[in-house]
């Protein structure tokens, strides 16, 4: 394996965004002569202007802000190393984002026809939202999953349910993103067997397994095992995608639900690429080749509601992934070089107060994210502060990325904003931010070892309660929430319905009547051997799922072995 | 002589592991000066109503964002009313449907604090009933 290089390397950019600004005779006359007397006339707003993240920004960024910034080293051609304009050289003039909206809610009937619902409106991939039973590796009839079942996404116990959900969806043609991990590699596997079932060709199907652990540890907290036997799991699903699915990304490394625990967006974008890095050094570890495995590797992102603070980071995150693998891994394969990410709008940016308002922030944090580079994009619906969203506010949702993709013209051009003073001033700042903790988390030992002395999950709650504390004094304002209050009439929400978990249970009992127990017994016990072993466990659990053996059931055989994991709560 | 503190368990019941409103309302509490201890994620309401009791809390502060609410708050009540922990204080913050808020209110949930709330409004709000 390569000796991670310590961060000497990068170009060196400035921590303070006041230091090493040389300003021009212009600028400085311009400082005597103009803006000095308006000062004295009109104070600013406020003394200090800082972004979401609670970053400083400046009153005007020049070409003083620039000094030892080289385009043509530090922004390139997009499709060209660093990446800093975008991973393709025509990016959306070429092909549109996919128009990505997470569905799933209720049984596999329901979810099912949501999908046929937003591909007949011109939705471009499908991506699933499973229920925390199905999350945290329980059956529907589970007792823990009581009150539960078919809530926050679509229940899903078995095979079974799995063909339901795709049912009339040909998986050779439509790319699936399943949110799932811990119990990532058993999904993958019904997912797998239903394209075979439909005929569908392995290697071309295409798609995103969501399938990081390492944020769950840090910030979801869906996680069922402790992190050792986990990330076995997650370079199992790498070695198997690079044979069987060379098409399918293993994983989507995460920085969305970092965020939307509260982090800043420099500490989304460090810990989500040092989570990238920790799985690469994991695959090597195992053998695997860098310029093999991770070009299977996506990544997603936040869209937050500073809007250049946001894009920044997308084109900072493109510039810090290319600099590891040349630098940290001697890749040799552009195709590991370039980062390729999803975006979901800022849920934790809504409010439940006027709720419309959403509709509006929602549509200006999907502009960053066009305007950063994203692949694909999820905008979320005007009542997710309430409840999952109706079919009416879903739409909206949609029509808000094709008013973007159509009528707004920002796609005309590649990276409309790159040579902004600003944009590249905090594009520098933001990666040279996310250098500083890539370095303090190699220094503790890696992203594993960091975890277990709970670093980033305190990093973030103290960003969550400076963020809270601004919102409590005011210095921070959401719309209708802390100021701009009015009263209004309440929402039409989506109602799950309560037979759900009923009607799931039914179909489990008649799932455990029909299949075969001894050949669902045999599988699970080969699959625990296999466990206690180093083999790779996709085949095992491949074998267990097509026997139609239960989430929960799979989950169990690997608790055996793996034992589970409790976090130590901080507050 | 100073006032006894207050004393709150701040909960997570159910399947949902979003913890970020119950560990902010955890430290605002605390910062307000009462005694608060977190039970940490995936508590059942037994586990809840015997931390209750063990602690000898005066508020509960409930955090659920999973939808589960209408299940996990009428179980808690109930366990609560077992153990004759009825005077405790049951608080209740996260994604809940307004049309949800009368019912759990019904069952003995004293407030439910929705999103936006102010730390301040959640502070008052508890002086305001220990103090009665």
């Amino acid at each position: 394996m390569s000796e991670p290089s310590k961060g000497t390397s990068h170009t060196l950019l400035p921590a303070e965004p006041t230091s090493r600004r040389e300003p021009s005779p212009q600028e400085r006359a311009w400082e005597e002569n103009t803006l000095a007397p308006t000062l004295e006339k009109s104070p600013e707003r406020q003394k200090e202007f800082t972004t979401i993240s609670g970053y400083p920004v400046r009153r005007l960024y020049t070409p003083a802000d620039l000094t030892g910034w080289e385009p043509d080293r530090d922004l390139g051609y997009p499709g060209q190393p660093p990446y800093t304009r975008g991973i393709h050289a025509t990016m959306h003039r070429g092909r549109l984002w996919t128009m990505r909206q997470f569905a799933g809610f209720g049984t596999a009937e329901d979810t099912n026809q949501r999908f046929r619902y937003l591909l007949a409106h011109g939705q471009t991939g499908l991506s699933t939202a499973f229920d925390l039973p199905t999350l945290m590796g329980y059956d529907s009839d589970h007792p823990l999953s009581e009150g539960e079942v078919g809530k926050c996404g679509v229940a899903i116990s078995s095979l079974a349910d799995m063909e339901v959900l795709f049912d009339q969806i040909p998986l050779s043609d439509v790319t699936t993103s399943m949110t799932i991990n811990s119990p990532a590699a058993i999904i993958w596997a019904m997912y797998l067997a239903v394209a075979e079932k439909q005929g569908a060709d392995w290697k071309k199907i295409s798609g995103t397994l969501q399938n990081d652990i390492l944020k769950e540890y840090i910030a979801q907290k869906e996680y069922i095992y402790p992190p050792e036997p986990s990330m076995r799991l997650v370079i199992d699903t790498f070695e198997f995608g690079v044979k069987n699915t060379p098409k399918f990304n293993t994983i989507s490394i995460s920085g969305y639900h970092i965020r939307e625990a509260g982090s800043t967006a420099i500490q989304e974008l460090a810990f989500t690429l040092r989570d990238g890095l920790e799985y690469v050094d994991w695959g090597m570890r195992r053998g695997l080749e860098v310029d093999e495995f991770v070009p299977q590797l996506s990544f997603f992102f936040n869209a937050h509601s500073d809007f250049f603070e946001e894009i920044a980071k997308y084109r900072a995150a493109r510039r810090i992934w290319h600099k590891a693998m040349v630098e940290r891994y001697k890749s040799k394969n552009p195709r590991a070089w370039t980062l390729r990410y999803h975006t979901q709008t800022a849920g934790c940016s809504l409010t439940a107060q006027q709720p419309y308002n959403n509709v509006v922030r929602t549509a200006l944090q999907a502009l960053s994210a066009v305007l950063g580079g994203t692949q694909s994009l999820h905008t979320n619906s005007l009542d997710e502060a309430w409840a999952l969203p109706t079919e009416f506010a879903a739409t909206i949702a949609l029509r808000t990325q094709q008013i973007i993709a159509h009528e707004t013209g920002v796609s005309n051009t590649v990276d409309p904003l790159g040579g902004s003073y600003f944009v590249e001033t905090l594009t520098n700042e933001v990666e040279a931010g996310a250098w500083n903790y890539i370095d303090k988390i190699d220094a503790l030992g890696g992203m594993v070892a960091a975890i277990e002395r709970g670093y980033p999950q305190r990093e973030i709650s103290e960003a969550a309660y400076r963020y809270q504390l601004a919102l409590d004094k005011k210095e921070k304002i959401m719309v209708g929430v802390n100021d701009f209050v009015s009263d209004e009439k309440p929402l039409d929400i989506l109602q799950i319905d309560e037979t759900v978990t009923h009607r799931q249970a039914e179909r489990l009992r008649k799932l455990r009547a029909d299949r075969s127990n001894d050949e669902v017994s045999r599988r699970l016990n080969a699959l625990r051997r296999a466990a206690q072993g180093k083999d790779n466990l996709m085949p095992f659990i491949f074998d267990a799922v097509k026997a139609y053996a239960t989430v929960g059931e799979i989950c169990d055989a690997l608790r055996d072995t793996f034992g589970t994991y409790e976090e130590i709560a901080i507050t | 002589m100073p006032d006894k503190k207050i004393r709150v368990l701040i909960a997570k019941p159910g399947l949902d592991g979003h913890d970020r409103g119950a560990k902010v309302i955890a430290r605002a509490l605390r910062d307000a000066g009462m005694e608060v201890i977190y039970t940490g994620l995936r508590q059942t309401p037994e586990m809840i109503a015997s931390a209750a009791v063990q602690e000898d809390v005066d508020v509960i502060g409930l955090s659920i964002l999973s939808g589960a609410h209408n299940t996990l708050c009428p179980q808690l009540m109930q366990l609560l009313r077992e153990k004759g922990m009825d005077d405790v204080i049951v608080l209740l913050g996260g994604i809940i449907p307004e049309a949800d808020v009368d019912g759990l209110k019904k069952v003995g949930i004293a407030e439910v604090f929705l999103p936006g709330t102010s730390t301040q409004d959640i502070v008052d709000f508890i002086h305001r009933r220990v103090s009665r």
